[in-house]
């Protein structure tokens, strides 16, 4: 009874087991003890890493166990996931998001294009790499780079 | 002085028990997902460092947005120091009565949708509205279940409200209550703003309403937002407990231990029935909201009208 | 000679001798004179009205002022509860007056000025009448000199001439109804003093046609829907101290009007009329509080919330009589004291709310909400002045109106043992209603302060206006303090109300009690106000050093743009209007409403929208049903009748002829 129990319980569970913590990545993120609310900006991405984000808020990865949420206003947020090669149209929208986050900020370059433009590089309507436009804090590079990496990086922010 | 203890005391569990039973609700509602949860400590560790973090004033605003935080939360505690929750004597009881504490509550809420109007963008006006019409749709429910509550009794005054059905339990099962039960309950998810009113973790600012209005708030602002939308939240699911399951609480000093545990227990059971129920709805569509608070007034109305009959 | 005879006789020299006077002082000095005169009449009629309550009586006979009757003037605490809010709307009233004229709005013309104090003197003695004649003439002084008043800015606003003409039908409608029903009441009773109407003998069939002649007349005065259409023209138009004197003073006198005719005359009579009373009165609370809820005017906003507290005092007053006819004496008298203190409580609201409004609208021009915004920077003493009434008119503790909205409900909410069917369906269905106008007058006045006076400019007027001057300033502060007072204190009140309940339905009560909580005598529900707002203010004081003590070294606040989703800067115009606040209110309550909207909508192309236009008319309802068709009969038979007169002396001749052999057979016939 207490197996059958148990076999219910545990059905559905898919969370993936948390690997060790990594360091603190960032030396702004220890006063955030914990708790990281995150503001996404698109600057121009395919959607490959967009894909990546989504899962790892997702049950497999589950990245809110280790205290990162996204949120709706940058104004809650504590650091800004930037994700693709800022675009002609969206460097001075995520210049504006940035400024709007309370101090200190930390901004996060997801995936190669918001790295060093990736396979975007010197199209005519990209401005250049996120670093060109707001100062970056943490980089997670690959093209999409692997849940995992990601919530290294955020684990990275939270400390947990 | 006993009583001040005691308020002091319900206080202090509000205050610090109220972040811990929305790390439940997300709890429950991570574990229903298949997610592991960020535990418990969660919302106490965001409070944490909302507090710390910078408060933003956005330019052009009045004192209308600096001051609405203060006084949500001051209207929350004053809120926590009247209604019995932990015992039935409260320093407050006698100064305000279930239609006061409805109406204080209704303060927090106008003071955060005037600041949400006094941004001036978009959304604060749009959340500043909803919420309106929710609230005023809410309000004649409420006030119909008391009716259907006090007619017995002979008082609004919660002390005596929750003293009578201590000491006459079957009360609880007559039809007026019951009816006044459900319905204060759907009246409980509107005005904490949760599903299918609302909800509380949507990231598109369309389907906001609660959510809205704090979008221009950061830092310790939103630190004392979020602190006294999880008291909200305990409050009226207390309230609702202390009237219609009223054993554990204390009837003096010595009694507060074990009413502490009983209180959160209570509670806990009807955070996680809402939080499990929240999993498997969705949100209504912001028109057919009135559709159900209707529902729930009918209910308010037949619980008034029974009580005459079937007392 | 006691105070209330100096009292009013003071009233009534100051008054005669400002009119005169501002006749023919010119036009600076005009405004200061009227309201010198105005503010003694008020001050006089306030302390009458006070002493009064605490007990003095007064009656007088004058024969010789009015043929055939006479004028007779008495007063008790009922009266005396009237008197005293009217004079003191008045006093304050009268102060904004001197300022607001000479602004250069409003009008400093010789009728306008001439008439205030007039007035004002209707205002303070009607509740004095002590005789059916008296009331008369003094009730139809009043209409005479409220129209002028109404009129004022006739010249510089066309709707104005259209508010008036409403106006004066009605309220002569009115009058014909109270004179129809006064004078057979009178007929019946073989007298014409008040004292001879109590003793009267009337049959059942009688008194119910006296009493709905007098709910017909004092009704309309009051805007008891579906009564009400001249309200919210006629209040509006007027100027500002002039509106606060309609909405805070002269629409009580309604409720007088029926609790004195009612009860007092005819001794409560028939349960049935109570419960029309009551059901009046909700639907007035309702429908009024909803059209307010969708006004984008300011002024008439205020004026539908008018209509709307009224309606909750008629619904108190019908509360009192149903249990008065029940025997109820103990709920009675607290449904009666409810609806005397929301008398006091929102003649206090609204005049705060009318004279800092008009300092609104003389700074930008305009009454348009959707036109305004951005007030509380440019006005900061204005908008807290507002949020003070406003509070009040939400009835949200610890504004003042929770307090009565509170007696009220505590009248409800405590059926007598074996209540009748009826009773256990009219409670809750009240309560419900008074929550529902409580509820709706939230999200009403949150529209009014947030879009009105919070949020940023929406046009060129609002950014470049200036706070009033000090006179205006401190007038309103003083209704606001007064506010205050009545929130914090509500227990002083106390006796009073007792005095003017036990006065009323003749036995002697102690319905409210207390000093810091208020207690009801039998009921064991308490409240205190100022408890309550103290731990307020130390609730906010804890939270702020919540903050302190979590964060141990906060971060420094820093101002920033508005977020504007990365896009630049929202314009002004991209904030919600007054209109878009109250769009989900309106399609929840489509059906009462019965909006016309039309959205004409210019394609660019099968995809792409050029332009759209949106427009929304929330035409009274009950207009439009309800009068509509009597007025479109009215002309059809005034058309009719202009066919007998063609002008040909013959035709008008025989006219006079087979008129005269008609009237001369009738006489024959009938015997």
């Amino acid at each position: 009874m207490i197996k059958l129990l148990n076999k219910i319980r545990r059905t559905g569970r898919v969370a993936e087991p948390a690997p060790p913590r990594p360091p603190l990545s960032c030396p702004k993120a220890e006063r955030l003890a914990g708790s990281v609310q995150l503001r996404h900006v698109d600057a121009g991405s395919c959607n490959g890493c967009e894909v990546e984000i989504g899962s790892v808020f997702g049950p497999v990865y589950d990245a809110e166990r280790y205290g990162a949420r996204l949120v709706a206003s940058p104004r809650h947020a504590d650091a800004v996931l930037v994700t693709g090669p800022v675009t002609r149209n969206l460097a001075e929208p995520l210049r504006r998001t940035v400024a709007a986050l309370p101090e200190p900020r930390i901004v996060v370059a997801v995936g190669d294009c918001a790295i060093n433009c990736g396979e975007f590089k010197d199209a005519y309507g990209v401005v250049g790499a996120v670093e060109d436009v707001v100062p970056v804090d943490v980089k997670v590079p690959g093209c999409p780079p692997t849940p995992e990496a990601i919530v290294t990086a955020l684990r990275g922010l939270t400390g947990r | 002085m006993t009583a001040v203890i005691a308020s002091f005391a319900q206080v202090t569990m509000v205050v610090l028990g109220a972040p811990l039973l929305v790390g439940v609700m997300r709890q429950v509602r991570a574990r229903m997902e298949g997610r592991v949860g960020a535990g418990v400590w969660q919302p106490w560790r965001d409070l944490r460092k909302l507090f710390r973090r910078q408060p933003i004033t956005p330019v052009g605003t009045t004192w209308a947005f600096r001051t609405a935080p203060l006084v949500l939360v001051g209207t929350t505690l004053v809120v926590a120091a009247t209604i019995p929750l932990l015992t039935t004597t409260t320093a407050l009881d006698r100064a305000a009565d279930l239609f006061a504490v409805v109406g204080l509550l209704s303060v927090g809420t106008v003071v955060l949708a005037l600041a949400a109007l006094d941004t001036g963008t978009a959304f604060g006006g749009m959340g500043a509205s909803r919420e309106m019409t929710v609230l005023a749709l809410v309000e004649p429910t409420i006030l119909v279940a008391v009716f259907a509550l006090s007619a017995r009794v002979g008082s609004t005054n919660l002390g005596q409200l929750v003293d009578a059905t201590l000491h006459n339990p079957l009360q609880v099962m007559s039809p007026a209550s019951l009816l006044a039960a459900a319905a204060l309950l759907v009246v409980t998810i509107a005005e904490t703003g949760r599903l299918p009113v609302d909800n509380p973790s949507t990231h598109l600012e369309l389907t906001m309403l609660h959510e809205a209005m704090v979008l221009e708030y950061s830092g310790a602002d939103l630190g004392l937002i979020e602190l006294a939308a999880s008291m909200r939240l305990t409050l009226l699911l207390g309230l609702v407990a202390s009237l219609f399951t009223p054993w554990g609480i204390a009837t003096s000093l010595a009694g507060l231990p074990l009413a502490l545990l009983a209180f959160a227990a209570k509670v806990t059971v009807l955070a996680m029935v809402l939080a499990a129920a929240e999993v498997l709805l969705a949100k209504l569509r912001l028109f057919r909201v009135p559709e159900l608070l209707a529902g729930s007034l009918v209910l308010a109305l037949l619980a008034a009208t029974t009580s005459f009959f079937l007392a | 000679m006691n105070l209330i005879e100096w009292g009013l006789a003071g009233a009534t020299g100051v008054a005669v001798l400002g009119a005169l006077v501002a006749l023919l002082t010119p036009e600076r000095a005009r405004s200061v004179v009227a309201g010198i005169a105005v503010a003694g009449v008020g001050g006089a009629g306030l302390a009458a009205g006070v002493a009064a309550i605490a007990g003095e009586e007064f009656t007088a006979h004058l024969p010789e002022l009015l043929p055939l009757f006479g004028v007779t003037l008495t007063l008790d605490p009922l009266g005396g509860l009237f008197m005293a809010v009217a004079g003191a709307v008045c006093l304050v009233a009268a102060g904004y007056g001197v300022s607001y004229a000479g602004g250069g709005h409003g009008n400093r013309s010789r009728s306008t000025q001439a008439t205030l104090p007039l007035f004002t003197l209707t205002l303070v003695l009607v509740p004095a009448a002590g005789s059916v004649s008296t009331l008369l003439v003094l009730w139809e002084l009043m209409a005479l000199t409220s129209l002028v008043l109404v009129f004022t800015d006739h010249r510089a606003r066309p709707q104005v001439t259209s508010a008036g003409l409403w106006y004066a039908v009605m309220t002569h409608l009115g009058f014909v109804a109270i004179l129809a029903g006064l004078v057979v009441f009178a007929a019946a009773a073989g007298g014409d003093t008040f004292e001879t109407l109590r003793t009267a003998q009337l049959s059942p069939g009688l008194a119910t046609v006296v009493f709905a002649a007098a709910l017909i007349g004092f009704g309309s005065k009051a805007g008891l829907v579906p009564l009400h259409v001249w309200l919210p023209r006629a209040h509006p138009e007027a100027p500002s101290q002039v509106s606060a004197m309609l909405s805070a003073a002269m629409v009580n006198l309604g409720v007088y009007g029926v609790i004195r005719v009612g009860f007092d005359l005819l001794g409560a009579g028939q349960r049935g009329w109570w419960l029309v009373v009551l059901i009046l009165g909700a639907a007035s609370a309702l429908y009024g509080i909803l059209h307010a809820a969708m006004a984008s005017d300011l002024k008439r906003l205020l004026a539908y919330s008018t209509v709307e507290n009224m309606g909750l005092v008629f619904l108190a007053v019908g509360v009192a009589g149903w249990f008065h006819t029940l025997g109820e004496e103990r709920l009675a008298a607290l449904a009666l004291a409810a609806g005397l203190l929301h008398v006091v409580n929102h003649a206090g609201f609204k005049t705060v709310l009318f004279l800092a409004a008009g300092s609104a609208v003389r700074a930008t021009g305009s009454r348009d909400l959707d036109a305004l915004g951005g007030l509380s920077r440019r006005m900061p003493v204005t908008t807290a002045l507002f949020a003070v009434g406003a509070l009040g008119a939400m009835a949200l503790p610890p504004g003042n109106g929770f307090i009565s909205e509170w007696l009220l409900l505590q009248s409800l909410v405590h059926p007598p043992a074996g209540a009748g069917v009826t009773t256990a369906l009219v409670l809750p269905v009240a309560v419900a209603v008074v929550a529902l106008t409580a509820g709706l007058a939230v999200a009403t006045f949150v529209k009014a302060l947030g879009v009105g006076f919070f949020a940023r400019a929406r046009s060129r007027a609002p950014e470049q206006a200036v706070e009033s001057p000090p006179l205006l300033l401190a007038t309103t502060g003083v209704a606001a303090a007064a506010c205050v007072a009545l929130a914090v204190a509500p227990a002083a009140l106390g006796p009073a109300l007792s005095r003017a309940t036990g006065a009323t339905l003749g036995v002697p009560t102690d319905v409210v009690s207390g000093a810091l909580t208020v207690r009801l005598a039998g009921i064991a529900s308490t409240i205190s106000p100022l408890l309550i707002l103290a731990a307020l203010v130390a609730a906010v004081v804890v939270a702020a050093l919540l903050v302190q003590v979590v964060a141990r070294r906060p971060a420094r606040r820093r101002e920033a743009p508005l977020w504007d989703c990365g896009a630049g800067p929202p314009t002004p115009r991209m904030q919600y209007t007054a209109t878009s606040f109250a769009e989900p209110l309106q399609r929840v309550f489509d059906d009462v409403l019965a909006p016309e909207t039309a959205v004409d909508t210019h394609l660019a192309s099968p995809y792409l929208l050029a332009r759209m236009r949106y427009q929304r008319r929330l035409p009274d309802r009950i207009e439009h049903w309800l009068y509509r068709p009597v007025l479109a009969v009215t002309a059809a038979a005034g058309r009719a009748a202009r066919a007998l007169a063609n002008g040909s002396v013959h035709r008008y001749l025989a006219y006079g002829f087979f008129g005269t052999i008609g009237l001369l057979v009738a006489l024959v016939v009938i015997p």
